[in-house]
């Protein structure tokens, strides 16, 4: 074969110190901002040879214990190298079901990276490019490998939850041979993954390839189902039969400010403003049925991944001036650096220790300006990060046509506050046993944001997984009749 | 998906739709509604439920036609399906014996008060209905009504049918010559809302108003449809639709309706264009 792509000698120890760390390939930014296609580009499969042959093969290796779901790294890192691209997926996916999407969206430098031997003098092993390197690579040839199944069990499962939660739990239940039908509200599969995250950082391609394999590892999908209103979490374990129902319901209500003039018209939360353009393909308006509008001056107030995206996206549509409103400084940003540094490169006015303090319109209703109070940093306040102080005197005006709010998502109550005995803490998540994830209602398992508050795709994730064991022991139970199932109240 | 049984126009520009859904009808109550995305590539609309019937496993929806949307469903037929039928979804009407009830309904909002005036009837509630349009047959839905009403009053912009006047002239002399009912209910425009609301807030009539705001996703996701109610930021999707019609901002209701009046004209005229050509084209080769 003219293409057969040979793998490389594993390298001297000191030798492997030597070789750079690989940087990835990206779209240059000035013609990233017209369009929404993938920033990063990947590597190819000879960069990520080259990358592979770094690692240090460690006997203990730190990576394995940085991962939220132990992926046996260096392992998949060594088949690279000897360019077994198909040995070393399969072997990601001994314990992570969704890695083109890992890959892409894990925070790998607070993860597995950061404790890398090799980042301790020089870089980290590039973990995630190369994950998402020999993911991309099984995709682009169609191929197609679903892990093996444990025989038919019973059993059904409901998974509450499209998203990264109930992806991986479904994922799992059904490697045990558990009947699993996943519930999704909205008419795609995929939850923050198609709604929230744009197409330029998470191409939905990927996110429908991934769940078509869950379709033939034999998952139903019911989209259009919403738990709290077709039908209860009660319903699901009597009158629909199953015999357990894991919660991953996510963090989807958005929060607000509570300033004034947020009602004005042209205030969005984050979630309207990328569901508009992610879900509903707004960019592609009139050719699309659904608008957003952003006019010429956009603020973003918020410095997390999700205002990271927001000012991308707003960059993209065409907004001139992008503007990103925060009260701390790039130090306490919680996006991840990649992300900061993809935003400024793409113009982004970044305005530090900024706090917005009241929302301007005209007559009409439309939104007009902002008045920002500048803020110094003071005193270290309960999240360790030093609390920003207003500076008297400082009031400042921007004009705006555009303000999205992205600081921050709850819990969204519409499953939970049906669900009659279900402990939830003062913050409206579900209270879980931390082994198992059990809810307070025997047979009700939950993970995700919904338990933590907003976190990470790769964290949610591992609680899907962590649940899905939790259900598959307390299956056993329940056909040892040692348990049973809660009744309809 | 979820197939179109039976689809005709009761109205010019008014379209029932009985639509094939099981969950939603086994579920559904007064005061709910459906998201609805016609096709794959459409727009996610709310729309109340006029009906149900759990038997059939069918939901009844009245559409009026008023952007690319809902005119391109217009042209839909029976056999044909619709994307994504979701719900059902929003807090249902509260229903009790309150005693008499009038039922002011304008429009398109005749077709969300039908299951809420006979879910008030079958409560043992008397039941006045003011069914109010621009003209004679856009006051929709009159044999359904009158057969969940005790009495029932129309009213005409024009004088075609009824009074002429608007439904806020009926209710008024309602009043004067019955005296004040135990609750007013009214579904309509922004504007005819507004206005019963502050006629019965003089008088201390307790209204509901079903909203009828911008929605994205309708679970309370997004905050599109974000109104204020006695000064409170509310979600019309998961806290309403239904409000104490005192306690509602219907100015900043009405202006945040207005969005994306530029962009329904720009998908509407599109629309439009693509089938005036078509019709076109048909007769050319016809």
């Amino acid at each position: 074969m003219a293409d057969e792509i040979l793998g490389a000698p594993e390298l001297p120890k000191a030798e492997r110190m030597k070789v750079q760390r690989h940087e990835m390939p990206v779209q240059n930014p000035l013609a990233r901002i017209r369009n929404f296609f993938e920033v990063a580009l990947g590597y190819s499969a000879e960069t990520a040879i080259e990358e592979a042959q770094r690692c240090l093969q460690c006997a203990n290796p730190p990576c394995v214990k940085g991962c939220p779901v132990g992926i046996d790294i260096p392992a998949f890192v060594d088949l690279i190298r000897k360019a077994d691209f198909e040995g070393s997926l399969a072997k990601i996916k001994e314990t992570n079901t969704l890695p083109a999407i890992c890959g892409r969206v894990c925070p790998q430098e607070e993860q597995c990276e950061i404790v890398c031997v090799m980042a301790k003098k020089y870089k980290p092993v590039a973990i995630g490019r190369l994950e998402r390197f020999v993911a991309d690579w099984e995709r682009d040839r169609g191929l197609v490998s679903t892990p093996e199944l444990a025989p038919p069990s019973a059993h059904k499962v409901a998974v509450v939850g499209s998203g990264p939660a109930g992806l991986a739990c479904a994922a799992e239940l059904a490697r045990f041979g558990h009947k699993v039908t996943i519930f999704e509200a909205l008419h795609k599969p995929g939850g923050v993954l198609v709604y929230g995250i744009p197409e330029f950082r998470l191409p939905k391609a990927i996110v429908t390839f991934e769940i078509q394999n869950l379709a033939r590892m034999g998952v139903e999908l019911r989209g259009n189902f919403v738990i709290g209103r077709t039908a209860t979490v009660h319903e699901l374990l009597n009158g629909y039969d199953y015999d357990a129902v894991f919660l991953g319901t996510g963090a989807g209500l958005p929060y607000f400010l509570g300033i004034p003039g947020e009602n004005y018209i042209g205030v969005l939360s984050a979630n309207e403003f990328l569901t508009r353009v992610n879900l509903m393909k707004a960019y592609d308006f009139p050719r699309s049925d659904t608008p957003v509008r952003t006019g010429r001056r956009v603020a973003v107030v918020g410095s997390g991944n999700v205002a990271m995206d927001c000012l991308r996206t707003a960059k993209r549509l065409g907004a001139e001036e992008v503007i990103c409103v925060y009260r701390r400084t790039r130090n306490e940003s919680p996006a991840r650096r990649e992300e900061l540094e993809h935003a400024e490169e793409e113009a982004i006015d970044f305005r530090w220790l900024s706090a917005p303090l009241a929302i301007f319109g005209n007559e009409e209703g439309f939104v007009t300006g902002m008045r920002i109070q500048r803020m110094e940093l003071g005193e270290p306040d309960a999240s360790g990060r030093r609390r920003p102080v207003p500076i008297p005197g400082s009031e400042y005006e921007i004009a705006i046509d555009t303000a999205v709010i992205a600081i921050g998502q709850g819990p969204n109550p519409l499953a939970t506050k049906s669900t009659p005995g279900l402990e939830l803490n003062r913050h409206g998540n579900i209270v879980v046993d931390e082994r198992t994830l059990m809810t307070s209602i025997p047979g009700v398992f939950a993970g995700g944001d919904i338990v933590t508050g907003a976190a990470t795709v790769i964290l949610a994730m591992g609680a899907g997984k962590q649940a899905a064991l939790g259900i598959h022991d307390w299956l056993a139970r329940l056909a040892r009749g040692e348990v049973i199932k809660p009744q309809l109240a | 998906m979820f197939k179109v049984v039976s689809k005709e126009e009761i109205a010019p520009k008014f379209h029932r739709f009985v639509v094939e859904a099981p969950e939603v009808a086994r579920k559904h109550r007064p005061g709910q509604f459906v998201m609805v995305l016609p096709s794959d590539d459409g727009e996610r609309i709310p729309l109340t439920i006029a009906a149900s019937d759990p038997g059939s496993g069918t939901v009844t929806l009245v559409v009026q036609e008023v952007g690319k949307t809902t005119m391109a469903m217009g042209l839909m037929t029976a056999g044909q399906e619709f994307f994504s039928v979701v719900g059902p979804l929003g807090t249902p009407t509260h229903i009790e014996r309150f005693g008499t009830v009038v039922c002011v309904g304008g429009g398109a909002g005749i077709a969300p008060m039908l299951p809420i005036a006979g879910g008030l009837k079958n409560a043992g509630n008397t039941v006045l209905s003011i069914l109010g349009g621009r003209t004679q047959e856009l006051v929709i839905l009159r044999e359904e009504m009158a057969a969940v009403s005790d009495e029932i009053i129309h009213t005409t912009d024009d004088g075609s049918f009824g009074r002429k006047g608007l439904v806020t002239h009926a209710l008024a002399d309602l009043i004067a010559q019955r005296g004040n009912p135990d609750l007013v209910v009214a579904i309509g425009p922004a504007i005819m809302m507004k206005a019963v609301a502050e006629m019965t807030r003089k008088l201390a009539i307790p209204t509901l108003a079903s909203l009828n705001s911008i929605m994205v996703d309708g679970t309370g996701m997004c905050g599109a449809c974000r109104v204020e109610v006695d000064g409170k930021t509310k979600f019309v999707c998961v806290d309403g639709p239904e409000f104490d019609a005192h306690k509602v901002d219907f100015d900043l209701l009405i202006k945040r309706l207005r969005m994306y009046i530029p962009e329904e004209q720009v998908a509407r005229e599109r629309f439009m264009g693509a089938h005036e050509c078509r019709a076109t084209a048909g007769i050319a080769r016809g």
